[in-house]
């Protein structure tokens, strides 16, 4: 054995083990173990950074010039477009992959000794994905572009005490404008790429120091090994290659959206911000702002990065959901938080805005305290309810979670799919 | 082990040493942050003073006064507002921008309201709110009239959190 490992190595390999050790556990190799999700993250991470790349030979960032940048790309016979395409649907799709994997994480247990930071740093890469595709929102100058930077550099206006002045960093000015282009583009492609490769050496670094993926407490110490290579790295490179190629496929079929050029004094009808804040553009049209924007975000990232240093709130490590009833618990409480949030909007929608009600008392209680309260005490409710069902703590809390995302995941699509001309409640998909 | 022992005993003050390095190093690197978030902030304002030093103050001239009639609304794009003609016949410049989340606002005729395509708010010809989810009133800008000819002031838009009749200007 020794003798082996000590033979000279090709580069290839050389680097392999660099990121792998030479053995790993064959349980942690099973796809519904992962389904590969870090994998697909970390690949889509380095597709946008070599369309990044590119990109940047055929876009211009100066205002005058960036929209019509985007025009000549898809002109001609210049591949320029459809690598645009593939960093448009890889940005997006890494969203989804982001925080599927960070479920992923959460619902096997992985966040025992040896991975709490590492969680801290997922979720930090996570807003990092959150920030890189808000930054690249901007830089076509397009109608949809124009509006969804202004309403959310607005919303940030709502946070307390910095809000003003960091809206104002932001935009570069009152509005948006050149300087917020300039702003977004130095982010995006400066600032943001560096920082999140960083952190995902050390992500992987504390993987591996952490002893791989995570295991099930039963045969730790005699646990069956598989070698690193074929085994893991021709999965990976399935999944890997695998991705790419639907990617690749689906950018040849669709080009990314592109609306006219922006112009600041027509908005459209309805003006949206980016998919994945239009939970909190949902929850602005029930909540004070102050609450939509500042105190629930705080809470449930809060909630979230607090996840492994709650006592006894890890789930049974290597098993979703930490066995049978933990995911029948997993579902039926985000189902929970997904049908509560859509009766809740409806309500307010169609009973309190009509009926006059919605300031029963002053905005600060009726649309701030009394809904965090409320949201407070079903938390607790679900909770109580489950540890009296004997259910262990980490499965409650499990519970609680699920519910919160499920809250987050309604709003969401309410306001992607459900919200018309006037954000007015209605099935306007239907109508394309 | 044997090789550690070695080192202690031919670098003796080496512990010491190292500690004031390391100290000496995280200063470096400390002041090294400082000078960047001063370098990138002096940026930043020189921007921000030059953005200011555009706009200056700033009169643009929109028209006569008697040809808005009580109860007009009038869109005034060159300075990004709108000027309206109240019921007790002064005049009053709106900013156009939604004060809940920066939309552009537009003028209702049919249901005399000003309407924000965003969130649905409303406003009345005095730019109150009429509807949430916005909260406060739409900005106003001052105006001036001079031999029946409507100045204004576009350099700066007030904020306010209430209507008052000092807002708008009489003939």
């Amino acid at each position: 054995m020794s003798a082996k490992i000590r033979q000279p190595h090709s580069p290839i390999s050389g680097f392999i083990f660099h990121l792998h050790p030479r053995k790993v556990a064959a349980e942690t190799i099973r796809f519904t173990l992962s389904f590969g999700l870090g994998g697909m993250a970390a690949t889509l991470f380095l597709v946008l950074a070599v369309t990044g790349v590119l990109q940047l030979l055929s876009y211009s960032s100066d205002s005058t010039a960036a929209y019509q940048s985007i025009i000549l790309m898809y002109a001609g016979s210049s591949l320029a477009g459809f690598i645009r395409n593939v960093h448009h649907w890889a940005g997006n799709l890494l969203v989804i992959v982001a925080l599927l994997h960070l479920l992923r994480v959460y619902l096997t247990g992985a966040l025992g000794q040896g991975r709490r930071l590492n969680w801290l740093i997922g979720c930090t890469l996570f807003l990092l994905v959150l920030l890189a595709n808000f930054t690249g929102y901007l830089l076509p100058w397009d109608q949809l572009a124009f509006w969804a930077v202004t309403i959310f550099t607005n919303m940030v206006t709502y946070v307390p005490l910095i809000g003003d002045p960091l809206g104002e960093l932001l935009r570069g000015s009152n509005e948006v404008g050149p300087a917020t282009l300039a702003n977004f583009f130095a982010i995006h492609v400066g600032l943001i790429p560096p920082l999140i490769l960083i952190l995902l050496i050390y992500h992987f670094w504390l993987i591996r120091k952490a002893g791989g993926l995570v295991r099930s407490r039963n045969g730790e110490a005699h646990a069956p090994m598989v070698p690193t290579v074929p085994t893991l790295i021709s999965r990976e490179a399935a999944v890997g290659f695998g991705l790419c190629a639907l990617l690749f496929l689906f950018s040849a079929l669709v080009d990314a959206p592109l609306d006219d050029i922006a112009n600041p004094g027509q908005s459209p009808n309805p003006a949206k911000a980016a998919w994945y804040f239009m939970g909190l553009q949902e929850l602005l049209l029930h909540l004070h702002p102050v609450f939509a924007i500042c105190i629930v975000p705080l809470l449930m990232l809060l909630l979230l990065a607090m996840l492994p240093f709650l006592r006894q709130a890890a789930l049974e490590p290597g098993i979703w959901c930490g066995g049978s009833r933990g995911r029948w618990t997993a579902a039926s409480s985000f189902l929970a938080g997904l049908l509560g949030v859509i009766i809740w909007v409806i309500v307010d929608e169609f009973v309190f805005k009509i009926s006059g009600s919605e300031h029963f008392l002053t905005p600060w209680l009726s649309r701030g305290i009394v809904p965090l309260l409320s949201l407070i005490f079903i938390s607790g409710l679900v909770y109580r309810l489950l540890r009296l069902r004997k259910s262990p703590p980490s499965e409650s809390v499990m519970a609680v979670t699920l519910l919160c995302l499920g809250i987050v995941c309604g709003l969401t699509v309410i306001g992607i799919w459900f919200r018309g001309p006037g954000m007015a409640l209605g099935f306007f998909f239907l109508k394309g | 082990m044997e090789q550690d022992q070695q080192l202690r005993q031919d670098y003796p003050e080496q512990p010491r040493r190292r500690t004031l390095l390391n100290r000496l190093w995280s200063l470096i690197g400390l002041l090294a942050f400082i000078e960047l978030g001063w370098l990138g902030s002096s940026i930043l304002k020189s921007r921000k003073t030059r953005n200011t030093q555009l706009q200056g103050t700033k009169w643009i001239e929109a028209g006569r006064a008697e040809a808005l009639i009580t109860g007009d609304v009038k869109a005034v794009p060159e300075g990004m507002l709108f000027l309206a003609r109240l019921e007790d016949g002064g005049f009053i410049a709106l900013s156009r921008t939604c004060t809940h989340l920066g939309c552009a606002i537009s003028w209702d005729k049919e249901q005399e309201k000003f309407v924000c395509p965003c969130h649905g708010s409303t406003f009345d010809r005095a730019g109150t709110v009429l509807s949430s989810p916005a909260i406060r009133p739409l900005d106003f800008y001052q105006v001036r009239i001079e031999n029946g000819h409507i100045r204004i002031d576009v350099s700066k838009a007030h904020r306010r959190e209430s209507f008052d009749p000092s807002q708008t200007t009489r003939v």
